[in-house]
């Protein structure tokens, strides 16, 4: 079984919203939403400032709260990879899904249904990167195969240091900061 | 937006479930597409991106016969196959609701914003009527055309067939000119564009105010990241912790318009220890000795005070950047135009890379190459028995291309020689030029004004005429011949038809000069025919162009160790340290620091700068990027925050030392800028009537810029001499 993941390198992204502009057109997001967005998060006081640098979205949780509070059984785990998807038409638009989350990761579409990131499964199944990572003129995105352990993302996962957000919710997150 | 949560900014900056689809769908419901062609499936078009000038090899995706996205031409050297956000989501270009639909004429007085929408036939005999009008009475030169990019290449070839030599572009005196003239100085070569920095291979990277990462030359970013990633020292001079800051080992957080004393602090440091390159300064040095010596008085104790830099952060950051020479890369910058003596600091910081050898060197500045492509071989061109008319008696000596803001100057004057048309290209010169006013002042002296755009920019408010261009996605624009660090030659062709009735450039220019008996200068029947004969010319494939997109050239030596002969086309031959040139013409032969003066009591010093999702004021109502950032906001200090009782994300309105009041504006209340000055992103704050969706969203930089120091090496505009307050604004 695969067990996809990111690896976001903070040291080389210049937040410049690439992700966010591809998924935009790759997935037809409509306008007024994302599925992806960049956080910056600096520390300190002038001049003595750290800043980190992220593109978040969904991570994909090994343990998703979004999927067990699903009365309507839209939110579930894709077969392959353990990619965390929404049925469109099994879902009512309850927004439960949208509380759940610790990473404000859903939004209900225009249409109505509960929407966000995808990993590009679609992509994916056709042997490409996500359109975030493949679009990203910095290569800070690495996406791969947590069980291969020859894969870019876990051997790169393996040798730097890197970070999840939000442990403390236990979700179990599947996207990483390299910093 | 920190300290706001996402979802909450998306709802208080106004986009609800309702809001249209970025899509085509929305748009068609909304009439503004036609119905699509009856084509099935998906296909892909490779051409370049024209969202900025950087003209990256693009490649286009159709499905069922809409354009669905755009993604890099790995190909490509300048993009190898990744676009910038912008050239992303350059496809709201061709979906935009507001762009430019069909010519247009005024019906009353200029500046109205009221058309009536004409054929092109009315339009050009219009237009080829007033210009053999102002012909006969003024002569050919009283036509200035500003054009901006690849795109104007043959509206230049048209204005030039008529007789004019008055064409400009404000990237000589509003942008990179100041940097380009000190480089020339200096080495006898410009910087150019794309840069000829070799940032990829800089082992230690010396940024001074260049904010990459933000501003989103893709190249440059990609090889900024690459350096980043490859652990080189980066070292950051802003008033403001950029994003770049963020990446630097040492970030000096510098007093705005002190620059030049910091270059020559870390100059007197690399000079006394002995730090320079010392066999490169020898073979290829002039009038080192008496540069060296000028340098004498400008210790970092010296510096201190006027830049705010600790002492031994100077030492420490110019013992670091010798310690890497000659792979240290001291960036020349782009937008240089900032103080008014913006030439001398250039050549400070030409002269600060002559040290460290890095001119000619890997990690440096390469040479750049191209491929031999002959151009068309028209007729001559008839000549100016005037010459041009912006720079009258060679006022700016080092002036080597054509100053806008001296057209404009000639405009408003008429002397040497009055000024009657103008035709404006892909340039909105009410956000570009300084002081707006004057530009405004200017067009009422005028007998026509064209403007050809994609949208109804505010500089296409007050023309005569209003042209509208085809997007790139549906033009052919000129062959780009690129000089870079590989040879290659670039296509930009039709993705998808103009929706209504936009045409090319190359078209327009070609239909006008027919109307003005030019025809014999536009002796081929298409652009694809022109095409044909310019690549047989080169022994290329037409075919294989139009197919691929780009055509990569045999790599050559881009180093002096590559084999490069150096060569410096000064007068003296060498690198000029003391500059005889600027001596004769009466300017100090060795860079100078003047003291800037201080901001009036109580306001800030307004600065400028880019976002990495928006192209000067060109792209604002472009849905996809507007949508990442539909408004500026004006960066204040925590400190000055609280003195003002401003609290983040509020409105308000800035008021300049001329009493100029923007448009509101959102307060970010931030660590990362000094006390002393303020920063808005260019671009925002439009007020054209046709552009409903940016219109009223964030201030305008070019709005409060009504003050401005000129150049005096080169006519460049220096912005960075505006000051603001707070004022009051509605929720």
């Amino acid at each position: 079984m695969a067990r996809y993941a990111m690896a976001i390198d903070t040291v080389r992204c210049v937040g410049c919203m690439d992700c966010v502009a591809a998924c935009k057109t790759e997935n037809g997001v409509p306008e007024g939403y994302d599925r992806d967005w960049i956080t910056y998060e600096s520390t300190g006081q002038f001049p003595t400032l750290h800043m980190e640098i992220r593109s978040e979205r969904c991570n994909h949780c090994d343990d998703p709260p979004c999927v067990g509070c699903c009365p309507c059984g839209a939110s579930h785990i894709h077969e392959r990879g353990g990619v965390v998807l929404v049925h469109h038409d099994k879902c009512s638009g309850c927004k439960a899904c949208i509380a759940a989350c610790p990473y404000d990761a859903r939004f209900i579409h225009p249409d109505g249904y509960a929407d966000k990131c995808t990993f590009c499964i679609h992509r994916v199944e056709a042997g490409k990167d996500p359109a975030c990572v493949a679009v990203c003129p910095t290569h800070c995105m690495h996406f791969g195969d947590l069980e291969d352990p020859h894969s870019e993302v876990s051997r790169i996962l393996a040798s730097r240091n890197s970070h999840a957000l939000v442990p403390a919710a236990g979700t179990k997150p599947q996207i990483f900061y390299l910093r | 937006m920190n300290a706001l949560s996402r979802r909450k900014f998306l709802k208080i900056t106004g986009f609800t479930a309702g809001a249209a689809a970025a899509g085509t769908a929305a748009l068609r419901a909304t009439g503004v597409l036609q119905p699509p062609a009856p084509e099935r499936g998906t296909r892909t078009v490779p051409t370049s991106c024209d969202i900025c000038f950087w003209k990256c090899g693009a490649i286009a995706h159709v499905r069922d016969g809409e354009l669905w996205k755009i993604e890099g031409n790995p190909l490509d050297p300048l993009s190898e196959g990744r676009l910038c956000p912008r050239g992303t989501g350059g496809i709201g270009a061709h979906f935009d609701p507001d762009r430019l639909r069909s010519p247009l004429m005024r019906k009353h007085l200029r500046g109205e914003e009221e058309w009536v929408e004409v054929t092109w036939d009315e339009a050009f005999d219009f237009i080829a009527k007033k210009m053999t009008a102002i012909k006969e009475q003024h002569g050919p030169e009283a036509v200035a055309l500003f054009s901006h990019g690849i795109g104007g290449n043959f509206l230049k070839h048209m204005i030039k067939a008529y007789g004019s030599p008055n064409i400009t572009a404000p990237s000589f005196a509003q942008c990179r000119g100041p940097r380009d003239v000190g480089f020339r100085l200096t080495f006898g070569e410009d910087v150019s564009s794309p840069e000829r920095t070799d940032i990829r291979n800089a082992r230690c990277l010396v940024l001074i105010g260049s904010h990459l990462g933000e501003n989103m030359h893709n190249t440059q970013v990609q090889e900024f990241a690459d350096a980043v990633g490859n652990g080189a020292t980066v070292i950051v001079a802003d008033p403001r912790f950029s994003i770049a800051a963020s990446k630097a080992k040492y970030y000096l957080p510098v007093k705005p318009g002190t620059d030049i004393a910091l270059l020559l602090a870390w100059m007197h440091v690399i000079v006394t220890e002995g730090l320079y390159d010392k066999e490169y300064v020898a073979a290829h040095g002039f009038g080192f000795e008496q540069f060296a010596a000028s340098l004498a008085p400008f210790t970092p104790a010296w510096a201190y005070p006027e830049t705010g830099i600790e002492p031994s952060v100077i030492e420490a950051t110019a013992r670091e950047m010798a310690a890497h020479k000659p792979s240290t890369l001291v960036h020349p910058g782009r937008h240089a135009t900032w103080y008014g003596d913006d030439a001398q600091r250039s050549r400070a910081i030409a002269l600060l890379n002559a040290l460290l050898g890095s001119w000619g060197r890997k990690g440096g500045f390469y040479t750049p190459v191209s491929m031999d492509v002959p151009g068309y071989p028209y007729p001559e061109y008839p000549k100016s028995e005037r010459g041009k008319v912006d720079n009258p008696g060679h006022k700016y000596p080092f002036a080597h291309e054509t100053i806008t803001t001296g057209i404009r100057e000639a405009t408003l004057t008429g002397q040497p020689y009055p000024v009657k048309g103008w035709w404006v290209y892909a340039t909105n010169l009410i956000h570009a030029l300084p002081n707006e006013a004057e530009t405004i002042k200017a067009i009422q002296n005028l007998d026509l004004m064209v403007v050809v755009d994609v949208i109804p920019s505010e500089i296409a408010g007050w023309a005569d005429v209003v042209l509208p261009e085809s997007v790139y996605l549906e033009r052919h624009d000129d062959l780009n011949v690129e000089w870079f660090r590989e040879p290659f030659i670039a296509l930009r062709q039709p993705v998808v038809p103009s929706p209504h009735e936009q045409k090319p450039n190359w078209w327009i220019a070609k239909s006008m000069a027919e109307r003005l008996g030019l025809g014999a200068y536009f002796p081929w029947k298409d652009i694809e025919e022109y095409f044909q004969h310019r690549l047989t010319a080169a022994g290329l494939s037409y075919e294989r162009l139009k197919k691929d997109g780009i055509i990569r050239g045999v790599k050559q030596p881009v180093y002096f160790a590559e084999g490069v002969t150096p060569t410096f086309p000064t007068p003296s031959g060498k690198i000029e340290f003391m500059s005889p040139q600027l001596q004769q013409a009466g300017f100090d032969p060795v860079p100078v620091y003047h003291r800037p003066p201080p901001a009036p009591p109580g306001s800030y010093r307004l600065l400028f700068g880019r976002s990495p999702v928006h192209s000067f004021s060109r792209t604002q109502s472009n849905r996809i990027l507007s949508d990442m950032m539909p408004e500026n906001e004006v960066w204040v200090n925590t400190d000055i925050a609280r003195r003002h009782g401003l609290t983040h994300g509020q409105y308000v309105r800035l008021k300049n030392q001329d009493g100029v009041v923007s448009n509101r504006v959102r307060v970010k209340v931030t660590e990362r800028i000094r006390p002393e000055c303020v920063y808005i992103v260019h671009g925002f704050g439009h007020t054209a009537r046709g552009l409903h969706h940016a219109a009223g969203k964030g201030a305008s930089d070019a709005q409060l810029i009504t003050r401005y120091a000129t150049d005096p090496l080169m006519g460049g505009t220096a912005m960075n001499m505006n000051f603001v307050t707070f004022e009051p604004a509605e929720a």
